[in-house]
């Protein structure tokens, strides 16, 4: 498990073809792990019939509206949370 | 299984027949649209095949048709006048529901508290995750694109849409079911139910307020 | 689809038909674990983004889902397109009253 609740984290920006379960509008933004919800299968490969050997930690991400929406109008303290597996995580710089 | 004929296709299903007694159109002579006929030709190629029997697909539906709000609203009645229950739904969804009878289902279950500082609600913007095992089949307008494109980018809007304003100094969090957990959202308790029983509480908690749209309110 | 333009919630919803209700069942007894799992739900989404994103305009919620699932069998080899077309002239003809002409 690379992270903890707490930590500052950067999802990755990336475009692959197929199916992945990371939204397009948190990818390249940053957010606080809120909670580890456990380990998957990870649903990239489950999704062309592969379960694979390994397991994927699974972290809740919380992100400030105005950090995903720079044009939100709500208030500033309104958040969004995601579910991201890990490898799309990295150490927000 | 002549009960299992498809009918017509039509979302205003309810809308064109505002008489449930009212005789129906004849099934018989309806024919199917191409995706009824598929959904029984996949059904008998699955059970000839012997992956299911016909018994296993009607017991499936008869389940999931016994998954209704009510049991959100058992959950959310027994949270509101338990104290260790809803500590404990709060941490261990799955395990607190089973404590009276409910079953969550095979995904592990969330369930968010609002109170005076956040209100939660849920969406899943990548299809449409849903507690299905607590509330049964979810709306149309939840799987929408207008609900699941919105809801993340202006979600006080898309509320009051709902009729529900938050004060600013709430906060509105969303939550995105993006992956493998479910979410239900333990609406607050309103004023002036201090009088009711569990039973009777259980009675105002709609499924909207477990989806975390609207608010419960008490009886006017 | 998240924080695409859109307009207002539309609160519609509607009476599930039989053939919904069948089709979830399908979904739910393939995916449970005592069926292998033959089809797990990662499947069954991918299935229906195979489909194109006009896919989410043309059909229903239940029509994508068994549009995918008749997809992702026929891919596994769990069941075979032949005898798929077969039993779709079986099942339409089924509910085609003896006396009407055919189409």
């Amino acid at each position: 498990m690379r992270f903890s609740v707490g930590d500052e984290v950067r999802v990755r920006w990336a475009t692959p073809p197929g199916h992945v379960r990371t939204p397009y509008y948190c990818r390249g933004l940053s957010g606080r792990i809120e909670r580890i919800c456990g380990q998957f299968h990870n649903p990239e490969e489950l999704a062309y019939g592969r379960t694979g050997d390994t397991v994927v930690t699974l972290y809740r991400v919380r992100f400030q509206q105005k950090t995903l929406w720079p044009d939100y109008t709500g208030p500033e303290k309104d958040t969004v949370d995601i579910e991201v597996f890990e490898h799309w995580l990295e150490t927000a710089q | 299984m002549s009960h299992d004929h498809p009918h017509h296709h039509d979302h205003d299903h309810d809308h064109d027949h505002p008489d449930p007694h009212a005789p129906r159109k004849d099934l018989e002579d309806t024919p199917p649209t191409y995706h009824q006929a598929l959904a029984d030709a996949v059904a008998e190629l699955l059970i000839e095949k012997g992956v299911f029997t016909g018994g296993d697909l009607r017991n499936t539906i008869e389940y999931m048709q016994g998954r209704t709000p009510e049991l959100g609203a058992k959950i959310t009645a027994r949270a509101w006048v338990d104290p260790a229950f809803k500590a404990k739904l709060l941490t261990n969804a799955k395990e607190a529901a089973a404590e009276i009878g409910i079953d969550t289902g095979p995904a592990p279950l969330l369930v968010m508290e609002n109170t005076p500082d956040v209100h939660n609600v849920i969406v899943c913007t990548l299809c449409s995750c849903y507690p299905v095992f607590l509330l049964g089949k979810s709306p149309d307008w939840y799987k929408s694109r207008e609900y699941r494109s919105r809801v993340v980018r202006d979600p006080r809007t898309v509320l009051s849409e709902f009729g529900t304003d938050i004060a600013p100094q709430r906060e509105v969090r969303v939550h995105d079911s993006t992956a493998d957990m479910r979410y239900m959202i333990l609406p607050m308790r309103p004023e002036g139910t201090d009088g009711m029983d569990e039973t009777q509480l259980a009675q105002l908690v709609t499924r909207d307020s477990l989806i975390g749209v609207i608010e419960v309110s008490a009886p006017a | 689809m998240g924080g695409l333009d859109a307009g207002p919630v539309a609160r519609t919803e509607h009476t599930f038909e039989p053939w919904e209700n069948k089709t979830d069942a399908i979904v739910r007894l393939l995916s449970n674990p005592k069926s292998g799992p033959l089809m797990r739900i990662d499947e069954l989404r991918r299935g229906i983004e195979d489909m194109g994103p006009g896919i989410y305009d043309e059909l229903t919620y239940y029509e994508r889902w068994i549009a995918s699932v008749a997809n992702v069998l026929i891919e596994k080899g769990v069941i075979h397109v032949d005898e798929l077309g077969r039993k779709l002239e079986e099942v339409k003809a089924r509910h085609t009253p003896a006396s009407s002409p055919e189409h």
